[in-house]
C-alpha cells in the first residue's frame, strides 16, 4: 500500500507512468477505428437507406426503399437464410460439444492428431472448399456423392439445382469448415473444469449424464452461449457459401441470401440506397434474434449473479 | 479379477473412441485429399467431367503444377503475393492493436471501461455487411478502391480479437503489474515486457484465427478490388470458377497451393497454442 503511494507520487510527472492515462492510450486504436470505421459508416448506412443514390446526385426518398424491400425476392432470401441459420446453429453447437467431450475423455488417445484433422478444414477458404464440394457433389453420375448414393440404390442427384439439396450443400460446407474451430473452443473451456468436481461426483455415485448436466455443461455453458450467438450472427451474414455454388444467380433464387441480395442490389446494380435499406432490415432481424437467443440461453441472468 | 474386467472394458471404450474419431477424421480430411488427387489428375479428365472428376487416378500427372509454375498461370502468383502481403500486415497490426485494447479492458479500472466493452460487443453484433456499402463509398471518396490499404483498413482492429484478448487477460496475475511499477516500468513497458509474454498462447491462437480470416477473406476484397492484378487469392480463384473461366489446371493446383501458407502458420503456432493451454501457466 505504501509502495503504491510512493510509486504514484514519484512518477506522476511522467505521462508514460500514468496509471490513469494508460488505459485510454491502450484503447485509443479501438476508439478511432470505432468512430471512423463503424459509427460513421453505420450512420451513413441509415442515412443512405432513405436516399436514392445515383452517380453524382443523391436525393431523399423517405421510406420508399424500405417499402420496396418487402418483396417476394427478399422473402425468399430471408427464408433461405433462416433455414441455413437454424441448421448451422443446431449442428455447430451440439456436435462439436460432443466431439470435444469425447476428445477430452480420460481414455482418448492420439488427441492431438484427431484435433488437428478436424481443425484442418477451417484452414481452407470458402472458395477452395467450395471448389472441392462442387467436385464431390457434381451433376454427373461419376461425381463421388452420386456414386455413393448409387450404392444405396438412389438415382443421381443434380445437387445444385433443387432447393433442398442446394441448402444441404451450403449447410454441409459451413459445418465441414467450422466444426473443428468450435471443437477447439469447447476443448479450451473443458480445460478449466476442475478434476475434483468429477471425483466428488464419482463419490456421490453420479452417472455420465448427471456428470454432464451438473459438472461439464455448467463449465462450458459460456462457450455454448458464445458459439450459438456467433453462429447465428454469422449465419445471417452468409454470402460466400452461396456465392461459391451459384455466383450471384441461382435457379429460382434457391441460393439467394440476405447479404447476397445486398450485394446484387447495392454493388452489382449500384442501387446503394436500396442495398442500405436491406442492410438495416437485416440488422433489425439479427438484433431481435440475438436478444431472444440470449434471453433463452439465460445470458442475462448471469449478470445479476 | 475385477481389476482385469475393468481394464478390458476401458480398452473397449478406448478402441471405440479411436474408431469413431478415425472415421470423423476421414470425413474431415476426405475433401482435401480429393482436391489433392484432382490436382494430380489430367486436365482432360477435369474438362470431361467438368467439376466432377473421377476420384481415383485415371493417370498421375504433374502437368497442372507445371502450368502453375511454368508461366501459364496468368495472374495467379500475383494474387498469391497480394494475399501474403495483406495477411502478414493484418496479422501483425490486428494482434498489436486488439491485444492492447483487450488488455486494457481486463486489467485497468477506468471511467468508460464498461461502455467501451459494450461497444465492442455491439460491433460484434453489427454485421460488417451492413457497413460495407458506406465503407465502399468511403473508399471511393478516399481513392482507396483497388489498393492494399483499402482492403486492410476496415480489418485492422478486430472486435472478435479484442473480445478474446479481454477474456484471456482477465486471468493474468495483476500483482505482476504492481511489481513492474515498483521496478520503474512504464505502463506500456509492463504490457510489452511483463504481460505480453504471459499472453503468448492467446497471441498464437489469434495469429491463427486472424491469419485465417484475412487469408480467406472474400466479400470485402471482392467489392473493393477491381483489377485482376490487385485481386487476393480467393477473389482470383473465384474468377476461375465461373462458367467462362474453365482454367481447371490452375484452379485445382492453385487451390492446393492456396492452403499451404495457412497450414504452415497453423503448424507453426499450434505448438505454442497447445503448450499454452496444457501447461496451465496462465489459467483463465
Amino acid at each position: 500500500m505504501a509502495n503504491t503511494a510512493t510509486a504514484g507520487k514519484k512518477k506522476r510527472s511522467n505521462i508514460l507512468y500514468s496509471k490513469k492515462l494508460a488505459p485510454y492510450i491502450f484503447v485509443s486504436p479501438f476508439i478511432i477505428s470505432f468512430l471512423l470505421l463503424s459509427l460513421y459508416p453505420f450512420l451513413s448506412a441509415i442515412n443512405m437507406s432513405f436516399q436514392r443514390v445515383l452517380p453524382g446526385q443523391t436525393s431523399y426518398v423517405g421510406f420508399s426503399n424500405f417499402e420496396r424491400v418487402f418483396n417476394p425476392v427478399f422473402y425468399t432470401a430471408v427464408q433461405n437464410t433462416t433455414i441455413y441459420v437454424v441448421w448451422t446453429v443446431v449442428i455447430l453447437t451440439i456436435i462439436p460439444m460432443i466431439f470435444a467431450i469425447f476428445l477430452n475423455h480420460r481414455l482418448m488417445m492420439f488427441t492431438n492428431f484427431f484435433r488437428a484433422s478436424i481443425f484442418i478444414p477451417a484452414l481452407t477458404s470458402v472458395i477452395v472448399a467450395g471448389t472441392i464440394f462442387r467436385m464431390i457433389f457434381g451433376e454427373s453420375d461419376a461425381a463421388f456423392a452420386n456414386q455413393v448414393i448409387g450404392l444405396f440404390g438412389f438415382e443421381p442427384v443434380e445437387w445444385r439445382y433443387s432447393a433442398g439439396t442446394a441448402m444441404f450443400l451450403m449447410v454441409a460446407l459451413a459445418c465441414w469448415r467450422w466444426m473443428g474451430v468450435n471443437v477447439l473452443y469447447y476443448l479450451a473451456a473443458l480445460q478449466n473444469v476442475s478434476k475434483d468436481l468429477y471425483e466428488a461426483a464419482d463419490i456421490d455415485g453420479a452417472n455420465a449424464w448427471q456428470k454432464f448436466r451438473h459438472v461439464t455443461f455448467p463449465a462450458i455453458k459460456p462457450i455454448f452461449i458464445f458459439l450459438s450467438t456467433i453462429t447465428t450472427i454469422n449465419g445471417f451474414r452468409m454470402f460466400e457459401e452461396s456465392f461459391v455454388f451459384f455466383e450471384t444467380t441461382s435457379p429460382g433464387n434457391i441460393g439467394l441470401t440476405i447479404v447476397g441480395y445486398i450485394y446484387s442490389e447495392g454493388i452489382q446494380r449500384n442501387d446503394m440506397g436500396f442495398g442500405a435499406a436491406i442492410g438495416i432490415v437485416l440488422l433489425g432481424i439479427i438484433f431481435v434474434v440475438s436478444l431472444v437467443q440470449l434471453y433463452l440461453t439465460g445470458a442475462f441472468k448471469k449478470e445479476d449473479a | 479379477m475385477k481389476e482385469l474386467s475393468r481394464s478390458t472394458k476401458e480398452n473397449g471404450i478406448r478402441v471405440l473412441l479411436i474408431l469413431l474419431f478415425a472415421f470423423i477424421a476421414l470425413v474431415a480430411l476426405f475433401p482435401i485429399i480429393s482436391l489433392i488427387v484432382a490436382s494430380f489428375s489430367p486436365s482432360t479428365d477435369l474438362m470431361r467431367f467438368g467439376l466432377t472428376p473421377e476420384l481415383f487416378f485415371s493417370g498421375f500427372t504433374v502437368e497442372n503444377f507445371q502450368s502453375l509454375f511454368g508461366g501459364e498461370a496468368g495472374a495467379y502468383w500475383r494474387w498469391y503475393g497480394n494475399s501474403l502481403l495483406i495477411s502478414a500486415i493484418l496479422i501483425v497490426l490486428s494482434l498489436i492493436f486488439s491485444s492492447m485494447v483487450g488488455y486494457a479492458l481486463a486489467v485497468y479500472e477506468f471511467k468508460g471501461k464498461r461502455f467501451i466493452f459494450i461497444l465492442v460487443l455491439l460491433i460484434l453484433m453489427i454485421p460488417f455487411e451492413i457497413l460495407m456499402l458506406p465503407l465502399y463509398t468511403m473508399m471511393v471518396n478516399l481513392r482507396l478502391v483497388d489498393s492494399y490499404f483499402g482492403v486492410m483498413l476496415p480489418l485492422i482492429v478486430a472486435p472478435i480479437a479484442v473480445f478474446f484478448f479481454r477474456q484471456y487477460c482477465l486471468g493474468l496475475p495483476k500483482e505482476l503489474m504492481e511489481s513492474g511499477r515498483v521496478d520503474g516500468c512504464t505502463e506500456f513497458g509492463i504490457f510489452a515486457r511483463i504481460m505480453a509474454p504471459l499472453m503468448l498462447p492467446s497471441f498464437a491462437a489469434m495469429a491463427i484465427l486472424q491469419g485465417l480470416s484475412s487469408w480467406n477473406n472474400f466479400l470485402w476484397p471482392l467489392i473493393v478490388l477491381r483489377s485482376n492484378d490487385m485481386f487476393t487469392l480467393p477473389v482470383g480463384l473465384a474468377t476461375l470458377l465461373t462458367p467462362y473461366g474453365n482454367n481447371y489446371e490452375v484452379l485445382f493446383s492453385g487451390s492446393v497451393m492456396a492452403i499451404i501458407p495457412i497450414i504452415v502458420l497453423f503448424l507453426f503456432f499450434q505448438r505454442f497454442f497447445i503448450a499454452g493451454l496444457t501447461s496451465g501457466g496462465v489459467k483463465g
